[in-house]
């Protein structure tokens, strides 16, 4: 089907369907723990401030989540229909952690979504809160697992070869595996700044408008802080995460480098801005330089040296021409966000609501709304493209690892999925902007919206404005169980 | 780790307990989008599907344990199951999505394009039970496997007794929906729902005689077990349960009682089960690969046993509390609140 091979095709596959789902749980771990953040504030200060934007964003998380499971469910099956080679092959390992990861997070996340979203008048504002916090645990517990599941596929240890299957011998270094600490810190914080630029373009959006009401400008301001605090702490966990790579995968560093040949001794590795690789022509062409800064970044020296693409025969190298790009892409788009942090700590410096009044500067907020989530996708990208040719490093090839269905069928199933992923992401996507759209300062209840009247979450419609108020008790008169 | 325990044995327990606690709760999520055809109000609609908004999602996730038990404990299983039943698996994730997003998206959409999610969330429902039903009956009419790895063709999967096995599970979740709806509603909705019980009790007896008639004809493996003794012995309760259970919803469904159906009906979909487990055990990829062939290193089994046997039980105890949070009939009108 398209000329394309039924390996190839399977790879297309788990890219589009791994692409369309990061973006959902990414949101879901920023906005539940954000969640939790706003119910906290509720409950200490009792500024109905915080419960309307707590219902706000429950709204946009309810449909985002939605859009999480499903199309996390395709993932959980695909190992099996698509890859049953790595899953018989590496099944050992990744199938325990898989397991974990359901029965620690999914459960409980689902377990207590129910009353987050549906539980404000039919449980305490403490039972309540202790839900919103389970979620937002759950959220936090599933990115371990998935990680340190990813991670011991990049950099594999603690287990043997046995009977051409991978055996786990030590579940400690199985699980904390060299590159672990750094994807699963740069993962979480990515996810936290993503939801910041998410919150702050709402922000800005309603700010632009001359919606000005203390709920908008509250959640902007918590947006900015998060981004000028946070932004530089991940482009610290990055560098340590590329010297982590380094050392595990240097291919993918010289690939990502553009870097084909070891320099002159003496001489440093320079930095390639731009430039096009060519796997080809192996070598980097129009590359704009800068002589020894990739030996400063790299090896924190001047004249270090880093393994070159030329090193590695040519089967074993990764695409350099896509993931020479992605990582631009992502790094790009982590200095606009550190702009971003900047230019608004600029404002507020300089007082006088400045920070919510600056066209060019909400304009700006509200294009790097986007610019989480593409930095995230640029970011896997990267590191899984720059992985190839392995599933598991060093162990098992791609190539390998893919169920043997014929061309037509994997075909098939790949358009299934891009029309249908198209259809209902595509939806969901227009009602939380709908929903964004919505004030979060205004009471819910008295949303007129169609569609709202019926809505089952509509958690507002009875809610007191004391949360240390009982209003477990009214709610369930009607029990009759 | 060798600690003298059947490690295979249990995981094979634990996954069986997790599909039997999908189909279960999953089965009335389901049944619901089966019987949206019958109830076309709004209202009725809205009710119908507020029943389950807020546990539709734990009760899905039985499914992924499921999936990742499978993995886990026996990963060659769960490589030649996916594989061979590719299309249908896919069909019925395809199922699964339209029908999940549709929970959050029905009350979304405006009121001119609210028909076309309550129409994904139907045609999401049944394609979805339909193509688990396919693959069940596929799954017991066996697997091809050469060298450890599926080795059949991409539509072996599509038989006449698939087929039937898919109608016969839209029939049973249609059955767990509308008595769970009878226990979660009342009035002239419930009313409604009692009589769509009672065709649905009907539809999934004739299922199970069928089955239980065609099985062993076209599975001699599965007739050898069955009809020699002492399996014999231990099989006879199950058909006098079986009609024991029928007759007892029959008339729960005509009475006064709002959970006596529903109970009956887990009852009836339990030993439907427990049939099934009987006719395979302990093959894990029919008819030939078992549990013990098919399992993870002890290490694997080991390790992920330790948490499922800890944490399921809280998994358990707060599912319930959810459970109990959201007890009660459910109301036109006034949603959750």
């Amino acid at each position: 089907m398209f000329g394309l091979t039924a390996l190839e095709l399977a790879r297309v596959q788990f890219g589009f369907t791994i692409s369309f789902h990061i973006i959902f749980p990414a949101i879901t771990i920023g906005l539940a723990s954000y969640l939790a953040v706003l119910e906290a504030c509720w409950l200490r200060t009792a500024n109905p401030l915080y419960r309307d934007l707590y219902h706000y964003w429950l709204k946009i998380f309810a449909v985002n989540f939605g859009m999480g499971v499903v199309s996390g469910l395709v993932m959980a099956y695909q190992f099996g229909t698509n890859w049953s080679y790595f899953s018989a092959y590496a099944g050992g390992i990744t199938g325990p952690l898989l397991a974990y990861e359901v029965l620690t997070a999914f459960f409980l996340e689902a377990g207590f979504l129910g009353v987050m979203l549906f539980g404000w008048n039919r449980v305490g504002p403490g039972l309540h809160f202790f839900s919103t916090v389970m979620v937002a645990l759950g959220t936090l517990i599933s990115a371990t697992w998935i990680l340190a599941s990813n991670s011991w596929m990049q950099t594999p240890q603690g287990h043997q070869i046995i009977d051409g299957r991978v055996v786990p011998v030590d579940w400690l270094a199985v699980i904390f595996n060299p590159s672990f600490p750094y994807r699963l810190m740069h993962m979480v914080v990515a996810a936290y700044l993503a939801t910041a630029l998410f919150v702050g373009a709402s922000g800005a959006w309603h700010l632009l408008r001359g919606n000005g009401t203390p709920a908008v400008r509250k959640m902007f301001s918590m947006a900015l802080w998060m981004l000028l605090l946070v932004t530089p702490v991940q482009i610290a966990i990055g560098d340590q995460h590329g010297l982590n790579t380094l050392e595990h995968q240097p291919a993918k560093i010289a690939a990502i480098e553009g870097h084909w040949e070891r320099p002159e001794p003496g001489a440093g590795v320079p930095l390639i801005l731009f430039g096009l690789p060519d796997m080809e022509r192996e070598e980097t062409r129009f590359p704009l330089e800068i002589p020894r800064l990739g030996s400063l970044i790299l090896t924190h020296s001047l004249d270090g040296e880093i393994p070159a693409l030329k090193d590695f025969p040519p089967r074993d190298r990764p695409n350099s021409a896509i993931v020479f790009w992605s990582f631009r892409i992502m790094v790009g788009l982590g200095l606009l966000m550190l702009l971003l942090g900047l230019w608004g700590a600029w404002l507020r410096w300089r007082g006088g609501g400045r920070m919510y009044e600056s066209r060019s500067f909400l304009k700006f907020a509200v294009w790097m709304g986007p610019a989480g989530l593409l930095a995230i996708l640029a970011g896997w990208f990267t590191t899984e493209i720059g992985r190839q040719p392995w599933v598991v490093y060093g162990l098992m090839r791609t190539e390998d690892a893919v169920s043997p269905h014929g061309a037509l069928q994997m075909g098939f199933t790949l358009a299934l999925f891009v029309v249908v992923y198209f259809i209902v992401f595509g939806a969901g996507t227009v009602y939380m902007l709908r929903q964004v759209r919505t004030d979060p300062g205004r009471h819910p209840a008295e949303a007129d919206e169609p569609g709202q009247a019926h809505r089952p979450a509509r958690p507002l419609s009875a809610a007191p404005d004391d949360p240390r108020a009982d209003t477990a008790g009214g709610a369930q008169t009607d029990s009759r169980s | 780790m060798d600690v003298g325990i059947d490690l295979p044995l249990l995981w094979a327990v634990i996954i069986l307990f997790g599909i039997m606690m999908y189909v279960v709760m999953d089965g009335f999520d389901l049944g619901i989008g089966i019987l949206f055809p019958f109830l076309p109000e709004r209202g009725d609609r809205d009710v119908m599907m507020n029943t389950v908004a807020p546990v539709w999602d734990g009760n899905e996730t039985w499914l992924v344990l499921g999936g990742a038990g499978l993995l886990a404990a026996f990963p060659m299983a769960y490589a030649a199951v996916l594989s061979a039943f590719y299309l249908p698996i896919v069909l019925m994730l395809i199922g699964l999505i339209f029908r999940g997003v549709a929970f959050e998206f029905r009350f979304k959409a405006s009121d001119r394009r609210r028909h076309l999610w309550d129409k994904a969330f139907i045609g999401g429902s049944v394609v979805a039970t339909f193509f688990q039903g396919v693959t069940l009956g596929a799954y017991i009419t066996g697997i091809r496997m050469s060298e450890g790895a599926f080795a059949g063709e991409a539509f072996d999967w599509l038989t006449p007794f698939s087929i039937f096995t898919g109608l016969g599970l839209i029939a049973a979740y249609a059955l767990l929906g509308s008595t769970w709806l009878v226990m979660k509603t009342e009035a002239d909705l419930q009313r409604r729902m009692r009589g769509l019980a009672r065709a649905a009790a009907w539809a999934v007896f004739a299922a199970i005689v069928v089955i239980s008639i065609w099985t062993p004809l076209t599975h001699p493996q599965i007739a050898q077990r069955w009809f020699t003794l002492p399996n014999l012995l231990w099989f006879s309760p199950v058909p006098v349960l079986v009609a024991a259970a029928l007759y007892g919803l029959l008339r729960a469904a005509r009475t006064e009682s709002h959970s006596g159906p529903f109970v009956l009906a887990l009852a009836l979909v339990f030993l439907g089960y427990t049939g099934l487990g009987i006719s395979l055990w302990p093959n894990i990829i029919p008819p030939q690969v078992s549990i013990w062939d098919a399992a993870a290193p002890p290490q694997s089994l080991g390790f992920a046993l330790v948490g499922a046997l800890l944490i399921i039980p809280v998994i358990l105890a707060y599912t319930a509390w959810s459970y109990h949070v959201f007890r009660g009939k459910v109301r036109a009108g006034e949603g959750y609140h």
